[in-house]
C-alpha cells in the first residue's frame, strides 16, 4: 500500500527559489525544471529524536553563561500542528537569532554592533505531547544587510523544525508584531499571500507574560498534513 | 479543520549557530551492519564558486531497508546504533562529509522496491526553501528499475548518481545551475 502523500503547498504560500529581490537567489535557484517526487516511504519517514537528546537549559537563551545577556527578556512559545489541526508531539525544534544589538556571534556577520559574552543566541526544544514549545530569551536588535541600498532585516528569530516525515521540515523566521522593517524586507514579501506572510509574525501574548520578568509573544507553526485522514483521527 | 502550512524563509548565513550542535557526519558506529560508504561532496553555485554556508542532510534506510521510524512496520531488522539522519554543514570549499553505510531497498510506488538511495535536504542562504534531492550508488544494478530515477529524463539521470572516486570514496555534488545543474525534486 502506498503511503498517504502529504498535501502539496497552496498557491501563492511558498516561496519560488528564484526571487530576484533576495539577490542571493539569482545564483542559487536551480534554473532546470523540478521533478515532481511521489511521496515513498524514504520521504514520509524522518529522524525521531528523543528528550535525552535535549536538556531542559536548552530552551532558556538567557541563561548560557556566566551573566545574563542585555536586552528585553520574552517568552516565545506556541504550538506545532500539521495542516488538519492536529498538534506533532516530540519534533526537534532548534532557533537562532541575533542579540538586542541586531549582531549575531558568527564569524561573518561584520556588523558595527558589539557582540553580547553573555548570549550565544542558540536554542533547542523538543515538543510536548500537545506539540507545545516554549523558549526564554531576549527580543533580536535589527541590522543591516547588504541586498540593496539601505537594506535592514527586521527583528527575527530563526525556526527549523523537523517533522514526523521529511516532508513536514520546515525552517522559517518569527517575526514581530508592528515592525515598521517588515514591507520593506524582500525575505517577509518573498510569497505573495498576504494572509501567509502575517502568520509568519508572532502575536503578543498576555497570557504568558511573566510579571516584572519578561513579556510573552506566541507564534503558531504549521507543517504540512497528510492528503488522506482516517475517519478516526479527524477533529 | 484546514490549516495552511507556514510559509518558509531562508536559513541565513548564520545557520551554524543554530545548528551546529548537532552536526552527524559519522552515521554508523562500529558493529552497524552494512557495506561501509564514505561520502564526499561539494555544493556549487551558478557561477562555479562553492557554497560555504550550506546544511546538507542525509536521510536513510538501514541496511536491511527499514527506516528508523514508526511508520514503516516492516519485518526486518533495526539497529539501535543506527538512526540514518546525518547533518554536514558545508567548509570553506563547499565541501561535506558523510561516513555512513549503503541503505537497503525500501518498497516505493505500488510496492515496487527502489534501487538503494539516500535523501538530501539541502539549506542555504539564497533558498528561500529547501532543495531536496537523492544520491544513488554507481553500478547498481537495481537503479535500472527505480521508479524515481525513471520519472527523470534519462540525459540528466547521472547527476543523482554517485561517481567511485580512486579510493573507494563516493563522490557527489550538488551543483545549483548551469550544464550539469542537478536533479531537484518539486516535493
Amino acid at each position: 500500500m502506498n503511503p498517504a502523500p502529504y498535501r502539496r503547498p497552496y498557491w501563492n504560500t511558498q516561496p519560488d527559489y528564484l526571487f530576484p529581490k533576495y539577490a542571493s537567489t539569482v545564483k542559487r535557484a536551480p534554473l532546470q525544471p523540478l521533478v515532481v517526487l511521489p511521496h515513498t516511504l524514504s520521504e514520509v519517514t524522518a529522524p525521531v529524536f528523543g528528550h535525552d537528546e535535549v536538556k531542559p537549559g536548552d530552551s532558556d537563551l538567557t541563561k548560557q553563561h556566566k551573566s545574563e545577556p542585555l536586552g528585553e527578556r520574552i517568552v516565545v512559545s506556541g504550538r506545532v500542528l500539521d495542516e488538519n489541526g492536529r498538534p506533532i508531539p516530540n519534533i526537534l525544534v532548534e532557533i537562532w537569532q541575533a542579540n538586542a544589538a541586531g549582531r549575531y556571534n558568527h564569524r561573518v556577520d561584520q556588523h558595527d554592533a558589539p557582540i553580547d559574552p553573555n548570549f550565544t543566541g542558540a536554542g533547542r526544544f523538543l515538543t510536548d505531547k500537545d506539540g507545545h514549545y516554549r523558549f526564554m530569551t531576549i527580543r533580536p536588535g535589527e541590522y543591516p544587510w547588504r541586498n540593496h541600498h539601505n537594506a535592514w532585516r527586521p527583528a527575527h528569530i530563526h525556526f527549523s523544525l523537523f517533522g514526523q516525515g521529511l516532508m513536514q521540515r520546515l525552517i522559517t523566521q518569527m517575526y514581530f508584531p508592528g515592525d515598521p522593517l517588515l514591507e520593506y524586507d524582500p525575505m517577509f514579501m518573498c510569497v505573495a499571500d498576504e494572509k501567509a506572510r502575517n502568520r509568519l509574525i508572532s502575536v503578543f501574548d498576555w497570557e504568558n507574560t511573566i510579571p516584572e520578568y519578561a513579556l510573552g509573544y506566541r507564534f503558531d507553526i504549521v507543517l504540512r498534513g497528510r492528503e488522506e485522514t482516517p475517519m478516526e483521527n479527524r477533529r | 479543520m484546514s490549516l495552511r502550512a507556514s510559509t518558509s524563509q531562508t536559513i541565513g548565513p548564520y545557520l551554524r549557530i543554530g545548528l551546529e550542535w548537532m552536526q552527524i557526519e559519522d552515521l554508523a558506529p562500529k558493529g552497524v551492519a552494512g557495506e561501509r560508504v564514505s561520502l564526499r561532496g561539494r555544493v556549487i553555485d551558478g557561477d562555479g564558486k562553492p557554497v560555504n554556508d550550506a546544511a546538507v542532510e542525509i536521510w536513510q534506510a538501514n541496511s536491511h531497508g527499514r527506516y528508523a521510524h514508526p511508520e514503516d512496520k516492516r519485518d526486518k531488522p533495526l539497529e539501535r546504533d543506527f538512526r540514518g539522519y546525518g547533518r554536514s554543514l558545508t567548509d570553506d570549499n563547499g565541501g561535506f562529509r558523510f561516513n555512513t553505510i549503503k541503505p537497503g531497498r525500501v518498497p516505493g510506488p505500488d510496492g515496487k522496491l527502489q534501487a538503494p538511495h539516500l535523501t538530501l535536504t539541502i539549506f542555504m542562504r539564497g533558498l528561500l526553501k529547501q532543495l531536496q534531492t537523492r544520491i544513488y550508488f554507481p553500478d547498481d544494478p537495481a537503479n535500472a528499475e527505480d521508479p524515481v530515477l525513471a520519472l527523470v529524463p534519462a540525459e540528466r539521470r547521472s547527476t543523482l548518481i554517485a561517481r567511485r572516486g580512486a579510493d573507494g570514496t563516493l563522490e557527489w555534488s550538488a551543483v545549483l545551475q548551469g550544464k550539469n545543474e542537478t536533479v531537484f525534486f518539486d516535493f
